[in-house]
């Protein structure tokens, strides 16, 4: 109980750390590489309270794929970073200010939390426990029944996410030569083939 | 000692402010905002892993993954934007964004 404690601890405290730094360093990469960091001490407190199989999309989606497309774009963006750096104080005590409020309120409503001890266990689908199913399977058991629908309306936003994203970032260049199939299928031989008459004795 | 759900619900409300303070911090890097948003999205899993847990109920798991899925389509949108508008302004400052004029 003490280990999971220190753990806990030590995952909060870098992931909080973590997360000022992603609003604080100068350089977007830097930002970016904090951000990997919040996101691993986070799969690590989802792991403490037996989350596992978010823990590990967690890493492997967000650290795998949306942070590496994040710095991607970052490195492609030739943007001066110093020179949006300005007006970076000007807007800190008002921001300071509403952060504080809502760190305050947030506080408050998380602190006074009570979960009256008959409730535990009386969801809609409740936990099994870990020594007859494993987190993976708990989660595969009701996602792929009751929340097929949902399950696959993720899948669609997906779908529409990646089209948007090449419809927006595709650009045809002009004067770059691209295979028309539909042309080359309809070819025929009239149309392909030339018979020349060469005279004799001369070349072409 | 004892780790309560209060502590979750307070790591994932300190981790949602500053994702609010990093809205309002950078106001001029849309990279940073987006970063924010992320930001955000986590303290929201935390809380939905954390109540699945101290609850004893695997709906909120499955929601969490479906916040997860959201996320990850909002990036790759929200950069496919970044990236168009910054190859038509040449810019990302959150400033420039006035061409419709809303």
């Amino acid at each position: 109980m003490v280990l999971q404690a220190l753990f806990f601890y030590l995952f909060a405290a870098l992931a909080v750390a973590s997360a000022f730094m992603v609003i604080a360093s100068r350089n977007p990469v830097h930002s970016v590489l904090f951000l990997i960091l919040c996101f691993f001490n986070a799969a690590g407190l989802f792991v403490l309270i037996g989350a596992e199989y978010l823990a590990m999309l967690l890493v492997v989606v967000y650290v795998g794929a949306v942070m590496v497309l994040f710095l991607f774009v970052v490195m492609m963006l030739d943007v001066d970073f110093a020179e949006m750096r300005q007006g970076f104080l000007q807007y800190l005590p008002i921001g300071a200010l509403i952060g504080a409020i809502l760190l305050a309120e947030l506080l408050m409503v998380a602190s006074g939390w009570y979960i009256a001890p008959g409730m535990l266990g009386e969801g809609s689908a409740p936990t099994p426990p870990v020594e007859q199913t494993q987190n993976i399977a708990a989660i595969g058991e009701l996602l792929y029944t009751r929340y097929i629908y949902w399950f696959q309306v993720s899948g669609l936003v997906l779908l529409v996410a990646m089209i948007g994203a090449i419809v927006l970032t595709l650009r045809h260049k002009p004067g770059v030569r691209r295979q028309n199939i539909s042309e080359q299928v309809a070819r025929r031989p009239e149309t392909s083939i030339e018979v020349v008459k060469v005279e004799r004795g001369k070349g072409l | 000692m004892e780790i309560g759900i209060a502590h979750y619900l307070g790591v994932a409300a300190i981790l949602f402010t500053i994702g609010i303070f990093g809205i309002f911090l950078n106001r001029k890097n849309v990279i940073v905002i987006l970063m924010s948003i992320e930001l955000l999205l986590l303290a929201v899993n935390i809380n939905l892993v954390a109540f699945s847990y101290f609850m004893q109920d695997m709906v909120g798991q499955i929601f969490a993954l479906l916040v997860l899925t959201v996320a990850a389509a909002e990036a790759a949108i929200g950069l496919a934007i970044l990236v168009v508008y910054f190859r038509n302004r040449g810019s990302i400052a959150v400033e420039d964004i006035n061409m419709m004029k809303g």
